[in-house]
């Protein structure tokens, strides 16, 4: 199963050292990771994706909590915790003088951007879920992608709706 | 008061009630050995920064308090890292401090840099780089604070030459409140509610009992409940000495080396109690036939121990001795009777009389006869502590320990040159008991740089070597799984250890005969000063019963 688990940690110099190294010296995987200072800035917040049955969750779950410098794990597969996550990425797209109309139909319907053009590119922004980054890629692919970059998904948790 | 910032280290390390340092100079620690030189605080030279980490080990584990070591950057930090993790994986409360660069130099690959901060996160509990003079105190408070709550372990603190040198005002810290650390100890009271319930109502429970029960001092507790209930208890190596070996309810040890009892007892039985214990690969072997049709009760003070390797039925999060407290509370007054527990008693001793502990005498010195002899003639009563191999398991196996912080051995990481180290500092710890390392031929020679250590401050360790011209424990290996192919297994030179031994100042004994072995060990027992005794043992004796690896705990190679 793949979750997305956000740890609140100190904002001191090792600590992302101490919880990549927890990863590699244990044989999780990290899929994705996002890191950075929170409204108070003592602290940041990481988002991990990972990989694992339960068994190998539960243990990255408490191997994290253990960590000196982590003072809080939300796992937001597990319970009933509902959470938003978002990522953003910049995509350079192949432009021929003929797909110019289609590459921009495509960025109005995902309400992505160019930020960036060229005689051969546009550099697209866009922002959402994962699952609709990877559409838009999905539908850039045939045309041409260049390069790509990916900031890696951050994550809140939902406030509970009003009534 | 103005002070630098080595003689605030000084200061805060008195503050926590550090009594000696176990340590070696160097360039960037100059400071501080400035400041020992009108302390209080007694600093053993060791030979070699990985002795001084083990005797710091050893020290802890019988004294119950950390163990603290004192090292220089660079090389003298690197050498530790052995100590470290031996510490690590046998949850020892240690705190070393190493010196570093200066603060400016450091990243620059200067003279004698080590990133030993990078280097042990993973086998430290915790670790700091100090970065700011002011951050001292409270850097050193937290570090021993850490060391010694929750599960502990050993704690680094590098410590750079420029705030060690630097003059300045400061502030102790009383208080310690660090955000993500919070170590429970009261178990949670429904689990433990429940947890009593079944125990009441197994028929054929056993207590599995680990390294954490002598770490949070619950051997009485465990004893009074054990007895009280009538279950039988089996020890891992790191817990041996929590229960008392020789009472009829110990089963002994489990696992690769344990007995028939012990490990056809948790095979067969209906509920499994570990209580600081880890379910480790050597205590398991094959997962699916550990314990098989028994509900499994867990205490540990780790979560992550939890349901790790076996799902745990009831998992209890805590400090044993606060929860085993709970459960004679909750037992009051109820005992069980011994008819309500006769089938299941019966039943074990019927595996007992099988006595999977024996060896046959022979001509040549056998090792167990070494370790019955040393039992004997010092009444169960002397500190062991062990190297790795045949002689550390013939010592779990042969010598009954009746109470805790007796035996000391690298039960996690199985770190060869322990056994010496640690003993001295154990002696520094207990400067009347009699403590004797039971010793390789080979291990010894990984620390014997230390038989120097133990001459100089008088500590009169004495050092049983059970010399079978091998690495036995390998050896054994290769013969029983590689055909007897006995590759680099075997040694063609040795040191003279008699002579080996006079030349450090030491005493030196050997014994070729079994009817020598007695003797030799009276006679070491009666000298004054560190001894080597050599054993001359068979060579091609194994250590029995063993569980092949990965096999069923209950498919014992028997003799
Ligand atoms: C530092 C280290 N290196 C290698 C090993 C692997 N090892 C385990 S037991 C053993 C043999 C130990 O030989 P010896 O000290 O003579 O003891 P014996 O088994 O003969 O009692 C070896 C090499 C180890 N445990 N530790």
């Amino acid at each position: 199963m793949r979750h997305t688990i956000s740890v609140l940690v100190d904002n001191k110099p090792g600590v992302l050292a101490r919880v990549a190294g927890l990863f590699s010296g244990r044989g999780f995987n990290i899929e994705s990771l996002s890191v950075n200072e929170t409204l108070d800035p003592s602290m940041s917040q990481m988002t991990i994706i990972t990989r694992g049955d339960d068994r190998i969750l539960e243990q990255i779950n408490k191997q994290l909590n253990k960590l000196i410098d982590v003072i809080k794990v939300i796992d937001f597969q597990s319970g009933e915790c509902r959470f938003i996550g978002r990522e953003l990425a910049l995509i350079k797209v192949n432009v021929g003088d003929h797909r110019r109309a289609e590459i921009l139909s495509i960025i109005d319907i995902f309400r992505g951007k160019v930020v960036d053009v060229s005689r051969n590119h546009y550099t697209v922004e866009v922002t959402g879920d994962e699952e609709k980054i990877g559409a838009i890629i999905d539908l850039f692919k045939p045309i041409g992608i260049k390069e790509i970059v990916r900031t890696g998904t951050a994550t809140l948790p939902r406030e509970n709706k009003p009534e | 008061m103005k002070l630098n910032g080595a003689q605030i280290l000084l200061e805060c390390l008195l503050r926590e009630k550090v009594k000696v340092i176990f340590g070696y100079p160097g360039g960037s620690v100059l400071d501080v050995y400035n400041a020992l030189y009108d302390s209080k605080i007694k600093h053993i030279l060791v030979r070699h920064e990985q002795g001084a980490v083990h005797a710091a080990d050893g020290y802890a584990r019988v004294s119950g308090d950390v163990g603290v070591c004192l090292v220089t950057s660079g090389p003298g930090a690197t050498n530790t890292v052995t100590g470290l993790a031996t510490a690590y994986m046998d949850s020892i409360p240690v705190v070393v401090l190493t010196g570093q660069v200066p603060t400016r130099l450091i990243g620059n690959d200067a003279f004698q840099e080590a990133d030993i901060v990078g280097i042990t996160r993973p086998c430290t509990k915790h670790n700091y780089l100090v970065r700011n003079a002011k951050e001292l105190p409270g850097v050193i408070k937290e570090a021993f604070y850490i060391a010694r709550s929750g599960r502990p372990g050993p704690v680094l603190v590098d410590l750079p030459k420029d705030i060690l040198g630097k003059t300045m005002d400061f502030q102790f810290s009383d208080k310690v409140n660090i955000k993500g650390y919070k170590p429970t100890y009261k178990g949670n009271r429904r689990q433990i509610t429940r947890a009593l319930e079944e125990i009441l109502q197994a028929k054929k429970p056993v207590i599995y009992a680990g390294g954490g029960v002598i770490l949070a001092n619950a051997s009485n507790e465990l004893s009074k409940l054990a007895k009280a209930l009538k279950i039988p208890v089996t020890m891992t190596l790191m817990g041996l000495g929590c229960f008392p070996g020789a009472h009829p309810l110990s089963l002994g040890m489990l696992g690769m080396h344990g007995t028939y009892s012990a490990n056809m007892a948790v095979t067969n039985c209906d509920l499994l109690i570990g209580i600081g214990a880890r379910f480790d690969d050597r205590v398991t072997g094959d997962l699916n036939a550990f314990a098989a049709s028994a509900k499994i009760i867990h205490v540990d003070i780790d979560p992550t121990s939890i349901s790790k390797n076996i799902k745990v039925d009831i998992p209890i999060v805590g400090n044993a001795r606060d929860i085993l407290k709970e459960f004679l509370e909750d037992i009051g007054s109820k005992k069980v009777k011994m008819s309500a527990r006769k089938q299941w008693l019966d039943e074990i001793d019927s595996w007992k009389s099988k006595h999977s502990l024996a060896y046959k005498m022979d001509k040549t010195i056998k090792p167990q006869f070494v370790i019955e002899k040393i039992y004997e003639i010092t009444k169960g009563k002397s500190i062991i502590a062990t190297e790795v191999g045949q002689n550390q398991m013939w010592s779990a196996q042969y010598f009954t320990f009746d109470k805790p912080r007796k035996f000391l051995t690298s039960g996690g990481l199985g770190t060869m040159g322990y056994g010496f180290p640690a003993a001295i500092g154990a002696q520094v710890a207990d400067p009347k008991a009699t403590v004797i390392d039971i010793a390789g031929d080979g291990s010894i020679q990984m620390n014997i740089q230390e038989l120097a250590t133990a001459v100089q401050y008088n500590l009169p360790v004495k050092i049983a070597i059970l010399n079978n011209y091998s690495l036995g424990m390998v050896r054994q290996w290769q013969q029983l799984f590689y055909k007897k192919r006995y590759s680099h297994s075997t040694f063609e030179k040795h040191p003279d250890f008699v002579k080996l031994a006079e030349a450090y100042g030491a005493a030196g004994l050997r014994a070729t005969k079994p009817d020598e072995v007695g003797p030799v060990i009276r006679k070491a027992l009666s000298i004054p000063k560190p001894v080597i005794i050599e054993f001359i043992v068979e060579q091609e004796e194994c250590v029995y019963p063993m569980v092949p690896a990965g096999a069923p705990i209950s498919k014992m190679l028997l003799l």
